[in-house]
């Protein structure tokens, strides 16, 4: 994208001047390297999201942006249902609640370093991943109606985890008002064999160790220690949420027309929250969240059994669980008074400050932890949620690198067993049942997750506290 | 966008284009419904070489739309539904296309990781770059992109 064409308002804080239909600003945050990186549909993409009905303050787009469906990645945006404000399945994204969690271990490094070959191998065999597999738990009709109305909390329930677990959960593991009757049979029949599936794509489980720490004060308060070996699942509401997505997408796009809304790309697809099937999608899709919760405990649970047959000294407890693909209603301060908005975060993390009252309380002084993936050769971040978070993206932060080249770029540039041997000499195991799939995650296919990282910190989206490094990854 | 992987005959072929993080898929045919072919060959093509992939089931799809570029996604988004419900791929196809409703067979095999090395799922068909469009020459051309 040309920095040109937008108007720098500080260092990392860039502004698309309103024209034409839209209604607010656009504002992407990011330095002047990440905007020249960025396609130029982001502008467009955030340009255009700004033109829908009820937006409030400004479209947004994260340091780590890039070009998607509707809304960028990496895109934000809150609507009043009171000004005819909307829902879109294309801001939420059809890998609905798509998120990470991270576990402390409770051991070191060097406790670790020794079993890592046969720990890689464990947790390979007991967390399936990639395409066409299917997790070893079948859901009947009725226990897909509990899951989806339970999320995480139904998974507990269920022996996959313990109460502590729900506590360190956003929503409490259970996302409220889930409607699983407005879940389609074919989003159910997607569902039925595949909880405690990572799926493929940027989707991985990785063992990592805490590699640096840059605010020790709050790294304390996450229980974070250098050296420290951590877990990070990276995965998301599966084949029923692909499945919701999808349905609600088109449907969305067939009615557009009777709402009445003008839009500038049919893929800007959405539904008034106040009409039946606004409320339809938003019922539906809070299932969805409840499945990646579900999903994520059930591979929690599949991940404690791998370490318990390598390392039985290990105790894993969850540091959080926070989801990146959503739309949630929450109350934001607009003008002078709080008020109840809907939030789409498409590919943002939701980073709410300090004292902030949806914080689970473990983390009421601190903010909340803030889980940004990486890529498998690069490093993971743990940042916390700021005050001024919430005046500058409606609480949100970046939520990954974000993709430099496209999958077939990648693909004519690396090879798989490449990739493997490669990272294999830096001490960082890959396991995954695809050399080709490799290729075309390779760490090199995605942009500097330390810059997107940066230019959060620096603007106050968030703030770093520690930054993870992969020892063993296992991708789909 | 650019061409970055294609096959077929001159009058009837399928590409792939770049998009950050997913796919775009063409499918060129003489005719709507093998462009449709040629676009359900495409899809596969995100997942594994078609070519690899042999014919043992068949697999019986309709469906419908308002529009011919929703009844490209929907005919991408029942393919995504097959493959996933059935843990299947399939490499063959045949395609009628008439009064909005598209009625096809995809042959195809159970996933098998050795020999076709899937890469990635593909979560859904979108709305992003969607044209179905009549070519100068005569012919059809389809596109749209897929989430991976």
């Amino acid at each position: 994208m040309d920095p040109s064409s937008l108007i720098r308002k500080s260092e990392n804080e860039w502004w698309i001047t309103p024209v034409g239909g839209m209604r607010v600003p656009g504002v992407i945050y990011a330095s002047e390297r990440l905007v020249r990186e960025m396609d130029e549909k982001v502008r467009e993409q955030v340009s255009n999201v700004a033109t829908l009905p009820g937006i409030q303050r400004a479209s947004y787009a994260m340091p780590d942006a890039h070009w998607g469906y509707g809304f960028p990645i990496g895109g934000v945006a809150a609507f009043d249902p009171q000004e005819g404000g909307i829902v879109s399945a294309g801001g939420v994204g059809f890998d609905i609640s798509c998120g990470v969690r991270t576990l402390h271990t409770g051991l070191t490094l060097d406790e670790v370093s020794s079993v890592k070959g046969r720990l890689a191998t464990s947790l390979a065999r007991s967390v399936p991943a990639g395409v066409g597999s299917h997790g070893r738990i079948h859901l009947d009709d009725a226990e897909l109606d509990a899951m989806l109305r339970g999320g995480a909390q139904w998974a507990v329930k269920r022996a996959f985890g313990v109460a502590a677990d729900l506590d360190v959960t956003e929503e409490h593991g259970c996302m409220p008002d889930a409607r699983p009757e407005w879940v389609s049979s074919r989003a159910r029949r997607r569902q039925q064999d595949e909880m405690g599936t990572l799926g493929s794509g940027n989707h991985y489980l990785e063992v990592q160790r805490v590699a640096e720490i840059y605010d020790t004060t709050t790294a304390t308060a996450f229980g974070l220690r250098t050296d420290e070996v951590l877990v990070s699942i990276h995965c998301g509401s599966r084949g029923l949420g692909h499945q919701i997505g999808t349905e609600f997408l088109k449907e969305m796009a067939i009615a557009e027309g009777s709402f009445g809304i003008a839009i500038p790309d049919r893929e800007l697809a959405c539904a008034p929250v106040e009409s039946e099937l606004g409320r339809r999608y938003l019922g539906a899709m809070r299932a969805g969240i409840n499945c990646a919760l579900a999903n994520r405990q059930i591979i929690t649970h599949l991940v404690r059994q791998a370490f318990a047959d390598e390392l039985p000294a290990a105790r894993l407890t969850l540091l959080y669980d926070v989801s990146h693909n959503t739309c949630k209603l929450e109350e934001h301060r607009l003008d002078r008074a709080p008020k109840p908005v809907f939030v789409h975060r498409k590919g943002a993390t939701r980073a709410l400050g300090p004292g902030h009252p949806d914080l689970p309380p473990a983390f009421s002084e601190t903010g909340q932890p803030v889980l940004v993936g990486g890529t498998m050769g690069t490093a993971s971040y743990v940042l916390v949620g700021t005050k001024d978070s919430e005046r500058l993206s409606f609480s949100s932060s970046c939520h990954g690198a974000g993709r430099a080249m496209s999958r077939h770029e990648a693909l004519r540039r690396w090879k798989g067993r490449q990739i493997v041997d490669e990272l294999a000499s830096r001490g960082i195991i890959v396991r995954s049942p695809s050399s080709r799939g490799v290729a075309e995650e390779a760490p090199g296919a995605y942009k500097d997750v330390g810059a997107v990282v940066e230019a959060a910190d620096h603007v106050g989206l968030s703030r770093k506290v520690a930054r993870l490094e992969p020892l063993i990854c296992v991708k789909g | 966008m650019g061409q970055i992987q294609s096959s077929g005959s001159a009058s009837a072929s399928w590409e792939h284009f770049s998009h950050d993080a997913d796919i775009g898929l063409v499918g060129i045919g003489p005719t709507k419904a093998e462009a449709f072919r040629q676009a359900g060959i495409a899809l596969t093509a995100v997942v594994t070489d078609p070519v690899s992939v042999q014919a043992v089931t068949a697999v019986p799809i309709v469906c419908r739309a308002p529009s011919d570029e929703l009844l490209l996604v929907e005919w991408l988004d029942a393919l995504v539904y097959e493959m996933a419900v059935r843990s299947m791929l399939f490499g063959a196809f045949s395609v009628d296309i008439a009064d909005g409703e598209l009625r096809a067979t995809a042959w195809g095999e159970q996933v098998d990781l050795e020999r076709h090395e899937p890469a990635v799922e593909v979560k859904g068909a979108t709305l992003t770059a969607l044209q179905v469009s009549p070519t100068p020459g005569g012919g059809w051309r389809v596109q749209c992109v897929v989430d991976v």
